[in-house]
Order: C-alpha cells, then sequence, then structure tokens
C-alpha cells in the first residue's frame, strides 16, 4: 500500500521500459519492511513522498523543488547539490532531498563488494535511490539530510577509499572509457590518464573558482564511448598516426564469409551476404579505401580514423602504431548558447605519463578561460565569443588546415606581421602618391 | 591591508544588497593578482570558516558563512 495516490506516474509502469515509477515505488515497499532492522537516519518513506511531490507535480505541471544552498561538506565547494521540497508539510520525508555525487572509478570497475559497502551507507543515510550512473558520469546518490552529509562522507572516504565528484563551477568528475584494461582498439591509457589528472587537479575539483563548470572526459580511440567529443569542455580522443594494419588473409576471410563483420554483432537478423565493397570500402567517410577483390588498400593520408572499417572487420584491420589522442574543446549542452560539438584543437598529441605535454594545454586554457570567462559562460561559449583563432593563440597552437571545419564559415584566420617570414611594411605616403583618396 | 580583509571588506559593504559572489567579482579586487592567487586567499577564508560557498548545483558562488538565504525557487534570485 503507498502513502499516496499516485495514478499519473502509475500509468508510466504500462510502458514496455523500465519504469522509475516501479523502482521507487520497491524501494518504498523495502523501507517499510526493513528487513535489516535499520535506524534509518533520515525519514523511512521519503521513497513514498518523493513519488507524492512528483505524482503533484505532474497534476499541476510546476516543480516543488527549490535549488541550491550551503549544503556540502567542510572545505569543498562541490559533489553535494542542494535540493529542498516547497511543500515539506504535505511531504517531510523529502524536506531536504540532497544529492550527492560520488566519482566513479576510473572505466567504472567495481567489486561486488564496494556495491554492498555503498547501498548500506546509503540505506542508512540516505533515501536508498541511486542513479548509477547520473549523465556527468559520477555515482549519483538520490536524496539525503544535510545532517548526515558529513558522515556519508566520512565513511566513503575513511571505508571505501573514494572521493566526492565535481559539482558547481568547478572540474567535473573526469571520465575515460575502459581503454587499454579490456578494448584492442585503445590508443592511450585512458583510465590512467583519467585518474591521473583526477589526483593532479584535486584543488579545481573541489574548489570551484571557474566562470562555470568545466568537464575532462577520455576516449582511447575515435568510437567515443564515453562520448568525450559531444560530453566535455575538454575532450582527449586516441588516435594514430601511421597506416591501419592489414592483414589481408583475413580481409579475404570476412569477404567470403568465413568470419563474420563487426564480431557477429548483427547476427540477429539476416541482412544477406557481407559485401565489402558496399559495407566498406563506399560507406569509408573519405573514399580512401580500394578493394581489387584480393587486396585492400588505404591511403593512409587520406583517412580520418573514423573507425567504421576496424570496426566492420576487426579481425582483419588494426589500428596503427603510432598513437596518441586529439585533444578538442568546447563541447557543451545549451544553457546560455546553443549546444555544440568540441572543435579540434591540437590535432596530434604524446599522451605519455606523467602527462605533462596534455596538461601544459589543460592549464593554458585554464589562465585564459578564469581571466576571460564570463560568469557561467562554458570555455566553448568563450571560444566563439572571442574567436577560435585567439584560443589557438594562447595555447600557442600554429594554426592549420585541421582547425578549418569547412572553407568560408569558419572565422577568418588573419596573420600577424611576426608569423609571416620577412614580415611586411606599409609605406601609407608612398601609396598615397599612387593612389588617389 | 590584508588580503582577506579586503575580501571581508568588500562582503560587509555589500551585505545589504548582496550576500552571494562569483568568483570574479573578487578578482575584481585584486587588479595585480591573478586567479590562482585570488583562490588562494578565499580558500583560507573557507579553511577558517570565515566565507563559506554557495552552490546552484551549477554555478557555484562565495559569501560570509551564514549570510543570506539557503535555497532558491526557480527564477528567485
Ligand atoms: C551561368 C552563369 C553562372 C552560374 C551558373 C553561376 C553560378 C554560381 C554559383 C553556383 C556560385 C556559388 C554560390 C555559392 O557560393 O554558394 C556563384 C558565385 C558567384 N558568382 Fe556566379 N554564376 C554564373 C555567372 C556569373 C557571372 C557572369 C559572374 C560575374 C561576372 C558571376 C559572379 C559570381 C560571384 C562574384 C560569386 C560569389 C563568389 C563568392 O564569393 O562565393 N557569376 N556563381
Ligand atoms: C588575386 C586576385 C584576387 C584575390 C586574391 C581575391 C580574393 C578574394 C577573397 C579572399 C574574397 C573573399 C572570399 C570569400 O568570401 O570567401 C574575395 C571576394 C570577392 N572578390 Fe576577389 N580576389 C581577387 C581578385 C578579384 C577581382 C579582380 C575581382 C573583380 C573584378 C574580384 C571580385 C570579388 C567579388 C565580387 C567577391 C565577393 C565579395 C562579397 O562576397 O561580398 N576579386 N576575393
Ligand atoms: S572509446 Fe574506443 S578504446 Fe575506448 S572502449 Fe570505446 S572502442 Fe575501446
Ligand atoms: S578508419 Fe574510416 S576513414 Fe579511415 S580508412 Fe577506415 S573507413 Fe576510411
Amino acid at each position: 500500500m503507498t502513502k499516496h495516490a499516485t495514478p499519473l506516474l502509475d500509468q508510466l509502469e504500462s510502458g514496455p521500459w523500465p519504469s522509475f515509477v516501479s523502482d521507487i515505488k520497491q524501494e518504498a515497499e523495502a523501507r517499510a519492511k526493513n528487513p535489516k532492522g535499520l535506524d534509518y537516519q533520515i525519514p523511512a518513506d521519503c521513497p513514498d513522498d518523493l513519488l507524492g511531490v512528483l505524482e503533484l507535480s505532474y497534476a499541476e505541471k510546476e516543480t516543488h523543488w527549490k535549488h541550491g544552498g550551503i549544503v556540502g561538506v567542510f572545505g569543498y565547494g562541490g559533489g553535494v547539490i542542494g535540493r529542498y521540497c516547497d511543500q515539506p508539510e504535505k511531504f517531510p520525508g523529502v524536506a531536504h532531498f540532497h544529492t550527492m555525487r560520488v566519482a566513479q572509478p576510473a572505466g567504472k570497475y567495481y567489486n561486488t563488494k564496494f556495491l554492498r559497502d555503498l547501498c548500506d551507507i546509503w540505506d542508512l543515510r540516505g533515501s536508498g535511490i541511486t542513479n548509477m550512473h547520473g549523465s556527468t558520469g559520477d555515482i549519483v546518490l538520490l536524496g539525503t539530510q544535510t545532517p548526515q552529509l558529513e558522515e556519508i562522507f566520512y565513511e566513503l572516504t575513511h571505508n571505501m577509499n573514494v572521493d566526492l565528484g565535481g559539482s558547481g563551477s568547478n572540474l567535473r568528475t573526469p571520465e575515460a572509457c575502459l581503454g587499454q584494461s579490456r578494448c584492442e582498439y585503445a590508443c592511450y591509457n585512458a583510465q590512467d590518464l583519467c585518474y591521473q589528472l583526477t589526483q593532479d587537479y584535486q584543488d579545481e575539483l573541489h574548489r570551484p573558482a571557474f566562470p562555470y563548470k568545466f568537464k575532462f572526459k577520455f576516449d582511447a580511440c575515435p568510437n567515443g564511448c564515453v562520448c568525450a567529443m559531444a560530453r566535455s569542455d575538454f575532450a582527449v580522443v586516441g588516435t594514430w598516426k601511421d597506416d591501419i594494419k592489414i592483414d589481408q588473409e583475413k580481409v579475404k576471410a570476412y569477404a567470403g564469409g568465413v568470419l563474420k563483420p563487426n564480431a557477429g554483432a548483427h547476427s540477429g537478423r539476416d541482412w544477406g551476404k557481407f559485401d565489402l565493397q558496399k559495407e566498406v570500402v563506399e560507406r569509408c567517410p573519405s573514399r580512401c579505401m580500394k578493394w581489387d577483390g584480393s587486396k585492400l588498400s588505404i591511403v593512409t593520408a587520406g583517412c580520418v580514423r573514423c573507425m567504421h572499417c576496424i570496426n566492420t572487420m576487426p579481425q582483419a584491420l588494426r589500428i596503427g602504431d603510432e598513437r596518441g589522442a586529439s585533444i578538442l574543446v568546447g563541447a557543451k549542452a545549451p544553457v546560455v548558447d546553443g549546444s555544440q560539438m568540441g572543435s579540434l584543437l591540437v590535432p596530434f598529441v604524446k599522451v605519455e605519463p606523467p602527462y605533462d605535454e596534455v596538461k601544459e594545454v589543460i592549464e593554458k586554457i585554464w589562465d585564459w578561460w578564469m581571466e576571460e570567462g564570463k560568469n557561467r559562460e562554458r570555455v566553448g561559449e568563450t571560444m566563439k565569443r572571442l574567436s577560435f583563432q585567439k584560443l589557438l593563440e594562447v595555447t600557442d597552437i600554429p594554426a592549420s588546415a585541421c582547425h578549418v571545419k569547412e572553407p568560408r564559415s569558419n572565422p577568418y584566420i588573419f596573420f600577424k606581421e611576426d608569423e609571416v617570414p620577412g614580415g611586411w611594411s606599409h609605406d601609407l605616403a608612398a601609396y598615397r602618391n599612387r593612389h588617389q583618396r | 591591508m590584508v588580503d582577506k580583509d579586503v575580501v571581508v571588506d568588500f562582503l560587509n559593504s555589500k551585505s545589504g544588497s548582496k550576500t552571494k559572489f562569483y568568483f570574479n567579482d573578487f578578482t575584481a579586487l585584486f587588479p595585480n593578482k591573478g586567479p590562482r592567487e585570488v583562490k588562494k586567499i578565499l580558500t583560507a577564508l573557507v579553511n577558517e570558516e570565515v566565507l563559506e560557498f554557495w552552490s546552484s548545483g551549477s554555478t557555484t558562488m562565495y559569501g560570509l558563512k551564514g549570510a543570506g538565504k539557503q535555497s532558491h525557487a526557480e527564477g528567485e534570485s
């Protein structure tokens, strides 16, 4: 028996998809039964009240959440997001309902003990409701009250060796694909880079002093399993410079139907015979491949490392050996300005410990953005406002053809005299002698 | 004047109208210091419990400890 009638929410359980309403009801029921006999530190019926306040919002089409607050743990400016209900008498269980962000381990590897311990803390001191993982990538613990925050923080850091994540105007929890731990496409060690930068930039993570949020994400190859190019202000995407390695015998095995394309991923349905010419060569976005029936060739200079051919024939084609990453800057969701994808800033950088080459770019961007960025302006917006050329200047990166997205719509790049060998001089008086005004 | 006093005096002088400030408001108080140096002053004041952070979840501001309202409804400043 639920505490509040929720006819509108109940409808959401009728569709084909798993429903968060069912999940919250399940938690409400479990807390009511309290099989472990826990001494709940926040109201046991907070999941019921969460459903209640949401039902009210659905009926009235108005939110009943207030945001913000001086909640947090001592010395940290992020990691806790204060939320208060504006109908606390009706829904006392969610009078405070603060979110805590917990840093996910690089590549999101857990053992079951970690997950159990986390749930034990959260059952006792929070709502029991989690979001694994939030859109930010964090472990999201949904709903607790102010006096619990320091307790939870202590237990997370001391007993579980895990830290709070980022929120507010600071560096957000960095996120990496599982990279070299499992994936043969990885061009650099994304997990290590993620971990190292998390350690090196603790101050930026926990003490907000940026104009707005700043996100790093690390994909070890252009497949982009954490979507760094779309989801982060600073995306490090694995790439390589030399030839894609081709095993011609295996190519023939794919062509002859011996090997299944895409490692058999599309075998749920009969798509007909695999056609190498149509499905690989003609799908290459830069048309740099050729298949003569027995030999596959690739013009490396034309390859844009889209991964399509490698994904389709993973046993025949492999990433090159001269590996590193490209850095793209400025992706964001719409707030002040519309959404945008990252723009290529560094075409190629070696990604090797202690990662000084990557850090140098990061710090130059921060120095510039902290000086020039307006309040609540993402670095991608600062870049648009002050020009991409300015970003090249402050990061000491020479303009190159890779920076031109498409001719004519890209902002002009003007050369300065000291950038041109020999420079130039202009004798205005002599000019006026030859040309009338 | 000591750097920390510059910050506290600024906040006290504004206390009638505003209680929470962006990081940029403090860099403006120290035209000869870079943002990293200003951050050190603010961090010290937070650690001494003179200042505290206020966060909407997406943006963070600084204010004197205990000053002003905690939470805001949508659109309320
Ligand atoms: C059959 C005759 C013509 C055809 C089919 C034609 C076609 C085109 C096309 C397709 C464009 C590109 C528009 C774009 O940028 O999207 C263009 C641009 C242009 N055309 Fe023509 N054109 C013709 C004759 C002329 C003539 C006779 C002149 C001048 C004497 C001329 C001057 C220009 C100029 C100045 C541009 C703009 C270039 C730029 O800034 O992009 N066109 N024309
Ligand atoms: C070496 C000689 C020239 C160079 C390097 C040159 C360069 C350029 C450039 C860089 C643009 C802007 C292109 C763009 O919109 O993307 C342009 C536009 C244009 N040029 Fe030239 N140009 C040359 C000669 C001429 C001559 C001799 C004429 C006509 C007598 C001419 C007519 C135009 C016109 C009509 C436009 C388009 C202006 C507009 O879109 O408002 N150009 N030119
Ligand atoms: S982004 Fe690339 S390297 Fe990383 S897990 Fe995905 S496919 Fe593998
Ligand atoms: S990776 Fe993409 S661009 Fe490069 S050869 Fe393969 S299909 Fe073409």
